[in-house]
């Protein structure tokens, strides 16, 4: 539909060609978002954060009615490129003006590797169907595994952000059996089985600290420490988290990339096809087994290389950090943002992770107030804030006439 | 008949769930181009038929001969990739995916699989995809040329014939030697039901050396397009031969209404 090439012709009002109008709603969209974003994070009393997210429903609500989200999409399918490009400069520009505010940025990274960890169970949950309500716990496998590293071996800190993932990726492999061999919500129990298991073992472990976790070494590059902030004579000044929300930044972009090019595949295709009817898929030639197999270790592999960098920036780790709870969470970024897009996965971590900060008083009823919002979503708006759209094997492409 | 090749043939099939014989000692050969029609009341194992052969179940007892390999104990996959390929009764298409997704599915054994491909050779990628999307909006076509103009459209937006089409499609893009379909006018108008048969007619004037077997209640349906029909009761095969002959057959009426 989004390739048909009729459309893509029609003179628009204005006489602008109705793409390129597109792409200037689009980029206003950004500059608006990201305007917004540094309004709501400079807010200190919770009557401006309460007043700003009317502000947010009400904007979108408007924008909706204008059919204002009808070009968005548009500019996002026509103009990837220039989209993503501001989006990227968006969250720079974010990082920039808050560059002094360490809980800021700490904040903003975390978002970042909340996606980063949300695209690996879309892989997961969003493209196959496996649940996976364990992410928290293969969050903790990347965190310990670079803990311990950094600890224990002079390996570069970016090659254990690797092996973070990797090992998250070899824990997975334990699952992947009794996964395989349950169906449907018999697997999600698996792993649910796994998160408790994986906490009951790290608070019994001495090595790993018991109950009161450890403190992990700082990320480097090149010699070049993270858990430093930069200070220059004329005063001014970069708080060292924002290092960390560029590099956090950098992996997810990267990841980004990866999760839209297996969308984009016939490995996409195939996946989709599993989620969606097992049997049929099996009478067109799919292997289930290596689907799922694959996506499961795919996504594993991401959240253990979010788990890894979120543990160099914490600083410190514990089994609290990664309890069943937090698997929920993650569960809860995908189902509200919208299963299978990407895009919808920031919107999520923003609410998910910002909103209690912002509003201290909901901080105790935050999971309340999450699963709340995830049954609403699933009852009035099955398919998430952001629902995914058809799949769009090559940007831009429009066939032959 | 005898000039023609056998493409299938299946010896004594059985299945039992428990204590039911769903299928009893089925013998049943089609040649190669044949349409071949299955008929029988409800719950005499027609289904249960093309799902043993297609390696949902298991034989209970048996065997088939699929173009000369022995396909008894293959799996679903294993069955396809041999050149077996099915629609539903209860058509099973992915809604909310688009027309394109939906006929691609069943083109599973030439889509290139890799891992490197996919993900990190875009731009042979895009000139594989095209290759794809040509063949499979050229297969549309034949069904119907304002389908072929919304291959990005969700399936789940088409109507019901619209999604037989496409479901047939699907089975068809990958060339099968032998094609199954299972009561293809289920929740169709009389009238749409035509038009999905003249489609089917015209697939096989393109594709002469496609076998069919047809599941299919609407007699006229039968009269029209099969050449051979079979027609099974309490999974047992009791007549075989032309329309004509098993219509007028005295156990196949005893079967359908109960009396002599």
């Amino acid at each position: 539909m989004r390739q048909s090439p009729v459309k893509s012709s029609t003179p628009a009002v204005g006489g602008l060609p109705e793409s390129t109008r597109a792409l200037g709603v689009g980029l206003l969209a950004a500059a608006l978002v990201t305007g917004y974003a540094i309004w709501f994070l400079h807010a200190e009393d919770e009557l401006t954060v309460g007043f700003l997210l009317v502000l947010a429903v009400v904007a979108t609500v408007v924008a909706a009615r204008m059919g204002a989200f009808r070009h968005v999409e548009r500019a996002f399918s026509e103009h990837e490129k220039v989209m993503n490009g501001a989006a990227i400069c968006g969250v720079i520009v974010v990082a920039g003006v808050f560059r002094e505010d360490h809980f800021t940025l700490l904040m903003i990274a975390t978002v970042l590797l909340y996606m980063l960890a949300g695209l690996g169970l879309t892989i997961q949950f969003g493209y196959l169907g496996l649940v996976n309500l364990s992410g928290a716990s293969f969050l903790g496998v990347g965190a310990y595994t670079s803990a311990v590293m950094l600890e224990h071996t002079s390996v570069p800190p970016l090659l254990i952000l690797l092996a973070g993932g990797l090992m998250s990726a070899l824990a997975g492999c334990l699952l992947i059996l009794p996964v395989l061999r349950a169906k449907g919500h018999h697997a999600a129990v698996v792993t649910i089985a796994f998160a408790i298991l994986f906490k009951s073992f790290l608070e019994v472990n001495d090595t790993l600290g018991g109950p009161q976790g450890l403190t992990t070494g700082e990320m480097s590059l090149l010699g070049w420490g993270f858990n430093s902030s930069i200070e220059f004579a004329n005063g001014f000044f970069i708080s060292f988290y924002f290092k960390y929300l560029l590099l956090s930044l950098a992996l997810l972009v990267v990841a980004f990339a990866l999760t839209k090019r297996v969308e984009r595949s016939w490995i996409g295709l195939s996946m989709d096809a599993v989620r969606l009817d097992e049997t049929a898929a099996a009478c067109y030639g799919l292997n289930i087994a290596r689907w799922k197999a694959l996506g499961f270790t795919l996504g594993n592999f991401l959240i253990g290389i979010a788990g890894a960098l979120y543990a160099m920036m914490l600083g410190y780790i514990a089994p609290a950090n990664f309890s069943f709870g937090d698997s929920l969470i993650l569960v809860s970024i995908v189902l509200l943002g919208g299963m299978g897009n990407p895009w919808g996965l920031a919107v999520a971590s923003a609410i998910v992770v910002i909103l209690p900060e912002k509003l201290q008083m909901i901080q105790e009823y935050r999971f309340l107030l999450f699963a709340s919002l995830v049954v609403l979503i699933l009852l009035f708006r099955p398919d998430g804030l952001l629902p995914r759209g058809m799949r769009n094997y090559i940007p831009g492409w429009r066939g032959k006439a | 008949m005898t000039d023609k090749e056998v493409l299938l043939s299946c010896e004594g099939v059985t299945r039992r769930f428990g204590g039911l014989v769903a299928l009893d000692d089925l013998n049943l050969d089609v040649n190669r181009g044949d349409i071949m029609g299955l008929l029988g009341p409800n719950g005499s194992g027609k289904t249960t038929f093309f799902n043993v052969l297609t390696g949902i179940y298991d034989f209970s007892d048996g065997q088939a001969l699929f173009d000369g390999e022995d396909i008894t104990r293959h799996r679903a996959q294993a069955v396809y990739r041999a050149g077996i390929a099915r629609t539903f009764q209860r058509s099973r298409m992915c809604l909310s995916l688009s027309l394109l997704d939906n006929i691609l599915v069943g083109d599973h054994k030439r889509l290139n699989l890799g891992l490197g491909f996919n993900l990190f050779r875009r731009g042979a990628f895009a000139r594989d995809f095209e290759r794809h999307f040509e063949d499979a909006r050229d297969l549309v076509k034949v069904f119907s040329s304002a389908l072929a103009d919304c291959m990005f459209d969700a399936v789940g937006a088409f109507p019901m014939l619209d999604r037989r089409r496409i479901e047939i499609c699907r089975a068809l893009i990958s060339q099968p030697k032998l094609l199954l379909l299972d009561e293809p006018s289920a929740g169709m108008t009389h009238e749409e039901t035509h038009q999905l048969m003249d489609d089917i007619l015209s697939v096989r004037e393109r594709t002469p050396e496609l076998a069919i077997i047809i599941i299919e209640h609407e007699m006229s349906v039968m009269e029209r397009i099969t050449e051979h029909c079979a027609v099974l009761n309490f999974g047992k095969k009791i007549c075989e031969g032309s329309y004509e002959d098993v219509v007028h057959n005295p156990q196949v009426r005893e079967a359908y209404l109960g009396i002599e």
